[in-house]
């Protein structure tokens, strides 16, 4: 660790040149616009959200719905590079807030800028501006999926109802063959017909038919595709795992973080957008709000005695990949603009995560062959779509630019 | 097609075409073991047969299918506290420095998850331009299993603590009654560490530093009035060596090949640079040195004086300076060097690879009449890779017989392995009181010692450098220590009475040079801190008249005698990391053997003692004995050594390195002898070669294959007739077709591809490829590159991806045997590096029954293990050999121990690249995961990849940056502007004719020759010789 250390302390002095330069940028294009509200929410959910709702909402602080209005801006720019400082200069506000919420300390954000606080603003007024068509949103999206699952419910009734109906068309069908064919093929007064009796008729038949070869053959033959349909079907199976949700050794709910408090992934993933692997998050993420946020809980406990004893928590993976294939997640996420859940599927209703996924590369291959290529605003493709063009009138898929190949994720 | 003439061998055997080597020739991997005996290994070592293996299958199969029926629970362990800057699956990379004794680059090392995986050039130094194999394979010697775990006090683990009090008390006794301590250790490069040993020696004042080199230059020193100057090859026009390996293993190989290199770099362009420096090289055996020169010579080490002699004469007679009185020696070419060296006065460079400050001071002697201090050599600048000295050596073994010494720490120092005197040392050892060893492991010399107090591994380490005057460079460790090892800096504050953290010790002993810690944390971020320094134009003052008087008295002009010549190869070195099995299975430049050494003789002395050389790896054991001692070892004829001289390398030879090392070939040290005081690599006493009967086999990698008389697969030319010609020496193959000839490349039966993206390739230039093989370690390291051993590379069964192929040639007719004979006394060499050629009219490819192998969009030829089934159809379609099949499971089983069958040893793995199981082909990918991860990079950064941040790991680690890789369909890449000159000029595919369009280009071998050698003077020169 010692070579960490000093290298941060390089690192760091780097971070701030890089950081001046881009406070140097924004100083030179202030005006509050779209882009900086979407800076601002940039910046919000990457730092603020963990904590803060843009509603009136308290969720480990205050939310901050009106905050531009509740409070000046200089004091916000304050507080917000420098929370202790206000705190211990006597201000009556931040002194009733520090109580209000168990003398729990904000994180100070000395490297954002004015600029940059404000266009934060931009965004939470953004939030709670229109406030009536944004809870119709909410509703909707909340209300579209019960829809789709009562549908979902409706559409098996139907099934079910129609199949009833056709089994009992069917019934009757046969029950008029049946009679019909009695009627036209035996007479009634022959010994025969009344002195056999119904099941030994049946059991005769039975034979003629066990004698019958093609029906020996038949049935052989529908016999032997069954079992081998489902041998291939087990055989095409093994090693699937999707709807594999072990339990955890930390019940964390997904559903809670990401759905409820709309947590953006990248805060606790960190390596989602950067590297290979999204990453599990180590204990000090957690501990970012949980030094304050229900601490007394027996499983946020477990984290504390995690953290004690120096051992770290054995998550169980959900989702793996063999060896021998290489995935890279800030290709899909950060260069291909892929949402999490295109794979993981609704993690943020998950109260326990599952392999939605077959992660096959079968499943792998569909989608490079179905998805298009993110090549907007991108020069690395500007070439290959001008030259894809040319030839073809379908947009640029994966499978063009050899999404299909293998060294493409084998090597 | 002037090549007709020429003829290419790889080895003696297939020069004569024995019966033996044609058998062995068509198959490319050997035999599949059938027999029980051989069959062995078939399921990893136990004794199997069919039903065995029948009965291993079945259980096999249920086992697959039971454990097919649940997946096993994976763990995924985060960090508890992730540090900011380390990111799980992203690389971190830090400065540090590689020092081993006198051995010096300044790298970057790539972490990965805290875990050093890679060592890569520090682009930054203006030292270190390239990287050796030692370097590369210094990450596996981190992740060695048999170093020492912690202290040990009488063989016996011990804590620190109490090694530290006992060695304490036994310091404080032996110094309150004024006994002799010394600390005995090879050069040290850190100032830092000067000091903290002064610190030591303030503390206990009998205490003096004892500095020696196993492969000493203290001669060389001496002459130049105690320092080594800097040499700058890049400047010379002329350069002549006597016996310097300089591109190798003498002073900075590294740096002087990239010198070497930028005087042999010539442009096919209109106005493109045709000027090369010409370079000689008098010697003993066949160096890698040797090989690259474009004239050469040989005599035999009674001689050498002589013949540094003959050239001081000849040099100052052309330039009217008094000669000095010397008994004259013939060598070819000595006057036509002294005729180079005098024309291109001021731009000539002569060195000497002795350790005889005689023979040095004629050395200096002759640069001084050239003018070449203050141009090509510079003592304003002075080198520290070499500060040992022999005579201090000398008495301290000599005190130690006498019972005078009293305590002695052997720093990283073993000089009961790699000292002459090593055994009399070992001898002596008992007699002294007390004995501390640091080295990392329980050596020859550590397990004679009482106390083992091991240092870490320098990439565990804080250390400083100072490689040259006024450039430093620094080590910080990229890594905890692993096991329970100190940094001998501590250790020595430590016994010392001081606070024994190094780490503050070093800080502040910089801020307060540098003027802060900022300025700290920015030198230890860059790696490097350089002053620069003047050139000076001062020549040391020598004693011509005594070193004539000395040289005349050692050396003679002819002897009929057997003489031996000690060498250093350049891939194992001095023997200090023989325990790195990727070291021992690198194949040494010039005579391809791994796995050990050998004596080797020229063609006629073997002929002369009767020695037989039979085919391909097996031959015989010879008894070398000089002076009494004697080794047995086998023997291997080789080409353009001096007649009647054995030569045997050091660094093998090794009894208490490890498991890889130890019993690997005879250690050479004992047999070095003395000459003026100095050590001399070589033995002119009674020296005997003579065969066991006993046949003994070698583990060999260059009759593997054969370019089955093929005429495209190098090609040659001479400096003069490339002038006139930049196509001269190109074999352009005609095919004769219904319609008349056509060239071989317009024949085809393919559509070929298109490529939208990228088409990567690759241009090697014969020229300036000195075959030192770094690139084939540093591909071992990045692709996690099986190590088989001994017994597998005798089987062909070595997995490298790349190899570098040597061939030997001479313009004899095929039929004039007198002729050949000849030349194989001293042959030509070309080296040629051979990997996957990305054909894009890929053999492999169409032959792969399961799409296994297929072309991609970008021009690479992709091998895919896990569909591939193993029939090898693709290795027997391949034209260049390059195909390696995976016959067992080299990282899990006992048999193969060769670090990777532990824990520890796999830390070392890139986590970026599979490890391939058994039953697989494998080969060159060009580096695809670098090439996707530069792709992944530019596409975050929304912009095309640039030129040259996408580098596979053999372009990157060559020292003369012979490999040139990039995109061919990047207009601006500099392998785009290189093609479209030399696709005019010398660039050539292999086996051209074939017309597999490799991606690979060859550029031509061009050497500084006079342009026409008539066969008839080689015939009359050839009658002279014999």
């Amino acid at each position: 660790m010692f070579c960490y250390k000093t290298i941060m302390i390089t690192m760091k002095r780097l971070k701030i040149v890089a950081l001046t330069a881009v406070l140097g940028f924004f100083a030179a294009t202030v005006n509050v616009n779209a882009q900086d509200v979407a800076e601002g929410e940039q910046i919000f959910k990457n730092n603020c959200a963990a904590c803060h709702n843009t509603s009136d909402e308290t969720l480990v602080g205050p939310g901050l719905k009106g905050i531009g209005e509740r409070r000046p801006l200089d004091w916000i720019v304050k507080w917000v590079h420098n929370p202790q400082a206000v705190i211990a200069s006597g201000d009556k506000y931040a002194n009733d807030l520090f109580k209000k919420f168990n003398q729990a300390q904000m994180t100070a954000y000395p490297n954002y800028s004015e600029d940059q606080i404000k266009s934060v603003i931009a965004y939470i007024d953004a939030q709670a501006a229109p406030a009536a068509p944004v809870a119709g949103e909410g509703g909707a999206v909340a209300t579209t999926p019960a829809e789709g699952s009562s549908n979902g419910g409706m559409m098996q009734y139907i099934l079910v109802a129609l199949l009833g109906v056709m089994i009992l068309v069917l019934v009757a069908l046969l029950s008029i063959v049946s009679s019909l064919s009695k009627l036209a093929s035996v007479d009634p007064n022959s010994d025969e017909a009344k002195n056999v009796p119904f099941f030994q008729k049946i059991a005769e038949n039975g034979k003629k038919l066990a004698a019958n070869s093609a029906f020996k053959t038949g049935a052989a033959l529908l016999i032997t595709l069954l079992i081998g349909k489902a041998t291939i079907d087990t055989a095409y199976g093994v090693g699937i795992h999707q709807g594999y949700a072990p339990e955890q050794p930390i019940q964390f709910s997904h559903k809670l973080h990401a759905g409820q408090y709309e947590i953006n992934c990248n805060y606790c993933h960190t390596g989602v957008y950067k590297g290979k692997g999204a990453n599990i998050p180590s204990a000090n993420i957690c501990m970012n709000c949980h030094n304050v946020i229900k601490r007394e809980s027996p499983e946020i406990q477990k984290i504390y005695r995690s953290l004690e004893n120096d051992e770290p928590i054995q998550w169980v993976r959900v989702h793996n990949l063999p060896d021998l294939a290489y995935f890279n997640h800030s290709q899909h996420t950060n260069v291909g603009g892929l949402e999490c859940t295109n794979c993981h599927g609704e993690i943020n209703k998950m109260e326990v995560v599952e392999q939605r996924s077959s992660l096959t590369m079968g499943w792998c291959i569909d989608c490079h062959r179905k998805t298009e290529v993110n090549t907007k605003d991108n020069a690395y493709y500007d070439k290959l779509v001008e030259l894809h063009n040319k030839e073809n009138k379908e947009p640029l898929k994966v499978q063009n630019i050899g999404g299909l190949e293998c060294s493409k994720c084998h090597y | 097609m002037e090549n007709n003439t020429k003829r290419y061998w790889r080895g003696l055997e297939e020069l004569t075409n024995e019966a033996e080597f044609v058998k062995y020739a068509h198959r490319e991997f050997g035999d599949a073991p059938t027999t029980d005996e051989k069959g062995e290994a078939i399921i990893d070592g136990t004794n199997t047969n069919r039903r065995d293996f029948l009965k291993v299958l079945g259980f096999g199969v249920s086992a697959v299918t039971l454990a097919a029926c649940e997946a096993p629970v994976k763990k995924t362990i985060p960090y508890l506290n992730k540090p900011e800057d380390v990111e799980p699956t992203i690389a971190n990379w830090y400065a540090s420095t590689f020092t081993d004794g006198g051995d010096y680059a300044s790298v970057l090392v790539k972490t990965r998850e805290g875990r050093p995986i890679k060592i890569e050039v520090n682009p930054q130094s203006s030292l270190t331009k390239g990287i050796s194999a030692r370097v590369h394979a210094s990450v596996l010697s981190l992740y060695d299993n048999e170093k020492l775990k912690g202290a040990l006090i009488a063989g016996a683990s011990a804590d620190w603590k109490v090694a530290d009090k006992e060695i304490i008390s036994e310091l404080t006794k032996v110094a309150a009654k004024g006994g002799q301590i010394r600390i005995v250790s090879n050069t040290i490069l850190s100032p830092t560490t000067k000091k903290v040993i002064s610190e030591f020696i303030a503390k206990y004042p009998t205490t003096q530093l004892v500095t020696y080199d196993a492969n000493s230059l203290s001669g060389l020193a001496q002459a130049n009035g105690g320092i080594l100057p800097s040499f700058d090859f890049s400047k010379a026009k002329t350069i002549v060596s006597i016996g310097a390996d300089f591109l190798g293993t003498w002073l900075s190989g590294d740096e002087f090949s990239e010198q070497w290199a930028k005087t042999r770099r010539v442009s096919s362009a209109e106005g493109g640079n045709k000027e090369m420096s010409r370079h000689y090289q008098f010697e003993t055996i066949m160096s890698m040195t040797g090989a690259n020169s474009d004239y050469r010579a040989t005599y035999k080490p009674s001689q050498e004086g002589l013949v540094v002699a003959s050239l001081y004469n000849a040099v100052a007679s052309k330039l009217g300076a008094t000669t000095i009185a010397t008994s004259t020696v013939k060598v070819d070419h000595l006057d036509k060097a002294a005729a180079d060296l005098v024309a291109t006065k001021g731009a000539s460079l002569v060195v000497s690879g002795s350790n005889d400050p005689a023979v040095q001071s004629i050395i200096v002697a002759i640069n001084s009449l050239l003018g070449s201090y203050g141009t090509t050599i510079d003592a304003g600048s002075p080198v520290n890779y070499r500060s040992g000295s022999d005579s201090a050596m000398n008495s301290f073994i000599s005190e130690a017989k006498a019972g005078q010494i009293a305590a002695v720490i052997f720093y990283n120092a073993n000089p009961v392995y790699n000292h002459p005197r090593g055994a009399e040392l070992a001898e002596a050892l008992p007699k002294i009181g007390l004995t501390i060893s640091t080295n990392d492991r329980a050596d020859e010399t550590g397990s004679l010692c009482k106390y083992s107090t091991p240092d870490s591994h320098y990439l565990e380490s804080w250390n400083d450098s100072e490689p040259k005057k006024g450039y430093f460079s620094f080590i910080q460790p990229t890594i905890l220590t692993i096991f329970k090892t100190r940094q001998a800096q501590s250790s020595f504050l430590t016994w010392a009475g001081l606070n024994g953290d190094y780490a503050t010790y070093l800080e502040n002993s910089w801020s307060a040079i540098l003027g802060g810690k900022v300025a700290w944390s920015k030198v230890l971020h860059d790696g490097i801190y350089e002053l620069g320094s003047t050139v000076s134009a001062v020549t040391p003052a020598v004693n011509l008249a005594e070193a004539a008087t000395l040289v005349a008295k050692n050396y003679k002009a002819t002897s009929d005698k057997m003489e031996l010549a000690i060498y250093e190869k350049v891939i194992m070195g001095s023997g200090s990391q023989a325990n790195n099995p990727w070291l021992q299975e690198c194949p040494e430049p010039v005579s391809k053997a791994c796995w050990g050494n050998y004596a080797t003789v020229s063609l006629a002395t073997a002929k002369k003692l009767a020695l037989e050389q039979e085919v391909e790896l097996d031959t015989l054991e010879v008894e070398v004995t000089v002076n009494g001692k004697s080794v047995k070892l086998p023997f291997i004829v080789q080409p353009g050594q001096a007649n009647d001289t054995v030569a045997i390398a050091i660094g093998y030879g090794r009894t208490k390195a490890g498991k890889s090392a130890d019993g690997v070939g005879v250690n050479a040290y004992p047999f070095a002898s003395v000459v003026n005081g100095n050590i001399a690599y070589f033995n002119v006493g009674d020296v005997q070669v003579k065969a066991t009967g006993e046949t003994a086999k070698i583990a060999r990698t260059q009759t593997h294959n054969t370019v089955m008389a093929r005429e495209a697969v190098v090609q040659e030319t001479v400096l003069g007739a490339y002038k006139k010609n930049v196509e001269a020496g190109r074999f352009k193959p005609e095919i004769s077709t219904a319609e008349g000839k056509k060239s071989a490349l317009d024949i085809t039966l393919w559509n070929g591809h298109k490529y939208n993206n990228h088409a990567w390739g690759m241009v090697i230039d014969l020229n300036t490829c000195t075959g030192c093989s770094a690139c084939v370690v540093s591909c071992n390291a990045e692709n996690n590159i099986a190590v088989v051993g001994r017994q597998e590379v005798i089987n062909r069964r070595e997995m490298h991806w790349m190899r570098i192929d040597r061939y030997y040639s001479s313009d004899a007719d095929v039929e004039d045997v007198k002729g050949l004979e000849y030349a194989s006394e001293n042959p030509e060499v070309v080296f040629q590096p051979m990997l996957c050629q990305h054909c894009n009219n890929a053999p492999c490819e169409t032959v792969c029954p399961v799409l296994a192998t297929t072309h991609s969009t970008e021009g690479l030829n992709q091998m895919t293990y896990n569909r591939c089934i193993g029939t090898r159809y693709c290795a027997n379609n391949c034209p260049y050999k390059v195909r390696r099949f995976n016959w067992f499971r080299y990282y899990q089983t006992d048999e193969y121990d060769f670090h990777f069958n532990n824990d520890l040893g796999r830390m070392v793995i890139n986590p970026d690249v599979t490890v391939r199981s058994r039953g697989v082909m494998e080969k060159c990918s060009m580096c695809v995961q670098r090439i996707q991860a530069g792709k992944l990079e530019a596409k975050k950064e929304k912009r095309r990849p640039k030129d040259g941040e996408i580098q596979t790991a053999c372009s990157q680690s060559c020292p003369t940056n012979a490999i040139t890789f990039g995109d061919m369909n990047d207009e601006t890449s500099e392998i785009s502007k290189l093609l479209a000159v030399e696709r005019k000029g010398r660039a050539f595919g292999v086996i051209e004719e074939i017309n597999v369009k490799p991606s690979i280009s060859y550029l031509v071998k061009i050497r500084n020759k006079d342009e026409v050698v008539k066969k008839e003077e080689a015939k009359a020169e050839h009658k002279e010789h014999a």
